[in-house]
């Protein structure tokens, strides 16, 4: 042997990809919403059978719970559990958000948030879980205040966009709001401490066509969203005097365009998750795919880059509606679909 | 209540001739896929809402306005108001959608269009039609699902 003492070494370059652990049926039609509790070990799912499911492991198994009926009259478009894992709550076609929590010994509905002229769209716990913002075909988004025991009070009503809402969410520590629509917009709220009125201080602007979904990254200074016009967007905040010298007025922060991912979903981008452990983004897509994305090494973090890192073909038989990461980082992923499945994936990378 | 109709003289055309069936149709080792012929039979005799009178008779559909792509699992229709501000267009593009998401294999995507040029709110509608939320949310109100009934059947 003439010193080929490496020859037989095999070097195998790992792909991430998306492995499929369980495919779970209980639903009857399309599911629209899985949600992780807080501590990633159960999760709450909805859909157009008026049902909400709370699903946990039995051994390897993931099985249902518990099945929430007779809250709402018609479609449960999305479910939330608040930041303690109390409490969940559930925004419905038949115009009403309802809090469920288990006080009792058993889950059962509360309380009742009235209010939207007609379909609840979205619904979203503050991080500290004393406020909740709904939102609606009727354009508007409302903040909660938790009152006491089951009580909640309306703090505002916003009216900013000018076409039906499809989603809300909160900063990941801070009380500010963000909004998507079908306006093409997505706009930033937050409480002037001076007079307790919540206003809309930013607009985001670049999308062309529905905005689905939404999500902060972990520090909360970052927005993804997703859109009908098959991009995706990273926005960032600008603060009064930053560095990079974006001028900002009126002392209030600016957010701007900094990515778009385009090119890489064939249709609708019907929700997006940023996990707050590894910083992936993933996509649900009315292709039936779903895409999980980093974000490069050497990323500048006025223009980064990301890149696909995994593309999970035929994730599901029909649109894929929602994708979530399990909220301890351990790279589980819930995804659910017109098909009426609701699958389990874990990511892995090299 | 009668409302008037927006176009009270609609363009009526004749009724195209059936589907030929050819030898091929009735061979179990061909692999039977839709065409463009077949989605035409689906939505040609869709009434319209304000007519005595199927979408064919009206030219609102029509057999060259279709495509089908069986490998991507496509279906696009383009339909054509009888006049640019039709206020039933968004339903009968409804009525066409709901159709074609009854008869076909849940794998197709289904696109419903305004054919270009044929309406003064082409953007709009053919938005309202492509979100599935919104299409869900109008289904669930039984007096729009009625109507819609009515058109189809």
């Amino acid at each position: 042997m003439l010193g080929h003492e490496h020859s037989d070494e095999i070097y195998v370059t790992k792909m991430p990809k998306l492995d499929l652990e369980q495919t779970l049926t209980g639903h009857k039609g399309i599911v629209w919403h899985v949600s992780w509790h807080p501590q990633g070990k159960m999760f709450a799912s909805c859909g157009e059978d008026k049902t909400i499911k709370l699903w946990s492991k039995e051994g390897q198994e993931w099985a249902i719970k518990t099945v929430l009926v007779d809250g709402h009259k018609r479609t449960i478009r999305q479910i939330e559990w608040s930041p303690c894992g109390n409490y969940l709550a559930s925004a419905s076609f038949d115009a009403t958000t309802a809090i469920w929590d288990k006080k009792s010994g058993q889950f059962e509905c509360n309380a009742t948030l009235e209010g939207h002229e007609n379909e609840v769209k979205g619904v979203a716990w503050s991080p500290s879980g004393q406020l909740l913002a709904t939102c609606g075909r009727d354009k508007s988004v409302w903040v909660w205040e938790v009152a006491g025991d089951d009580e909640y009070e309306c703090e505002a009503v916003l009216n900013v966009h000018n076409q039906d809402v499809k989603k809300v969410a909160w900063h990941p520590s801070l009380d500010i709001l963000a909004s998507a629509s079908y306006d093409n917009t997505v706009k930033i709220y937050k409480e002037d401490p001076a007079d307790n009125d919540w206003s809309c201080f930013a607009t985001l602007q670049s999308h062309e066509s529905t905005v689905w979904s939404l999500a902060f990254d972990k520090t909360g200074e970052r927005l993804a969203t997703c859109s009908d016009d098959k991009t995706v967007k990273i926005w960032k905040e600008y603060k009064p005097n930053n560095q990079e010298g974006v001028i900002v007025a009126d002392k209030e922060s600016v957010w701007k365009c900094i990515c778009t991912l385009s090119g890489f979903h064939t249709r609708c981008v019907y929700d997006i998750s940023w996990c707050h452990n590894t910083g992936l983004l993933a996509t649900a897509c009315g292709d039936d795919i779903i895409r999980i994305f980093k974000e490069s090494d050497d990323s500048d973090p006025n223009a980064p880059t990301f890149e696909l890192v995994c593309t999970k073909l035929d994730a599901h038989s029909q649109d894929v509606n929602c994708v979530t990461w399990n909220p301890t980082g351990n790279q589980e992923i819930l995804s659910c679909s017109d098909d009426g499945e609701i699958r389990i994936w874990s990511f892995s990378s090299d | 209540m009668t409302k008037t109709a927006d176009n009270v003289n609609p363009d009526i055309y004749d009724k195209g001739s059936e589907r030929e069936i050819t030898s091929s149709d009735y061979d179990e080792n061909i692999e039977d896929l839709f065409d463009e012929r077949e989605i035409f039979d689906l939505i040609r005799n869709i009434n319209d809402p304000e007519h005595p009178l199927t979408l064919e008779e009206l030219r609102v559909v029509e057999e060259s306005n279709i495509k089908v792509d069986n490998i991507k699992n496509l279906v696009h229709v383009s339909f054509t108001p009888t006049i640019p501000h039709c206020s039933m267009a968004t339903l009968i593009g409804l009525s066409i959608r709901v159709q074609l998401l009854r008869a076909l294999p849940a794998r197709f995507k289904v696109e419903v269009e305004i054919t270009p040029g044929s309406h003064a709110s082409e953007y709009a509608v053919n938005k309202q039609l492509a979100d599935k939320e919104r299409v869900a949310a109008a289904l669930e109100n039984n007096n729009l699902l009625q109507i819609i009934n009515q058109c189809i059947a």
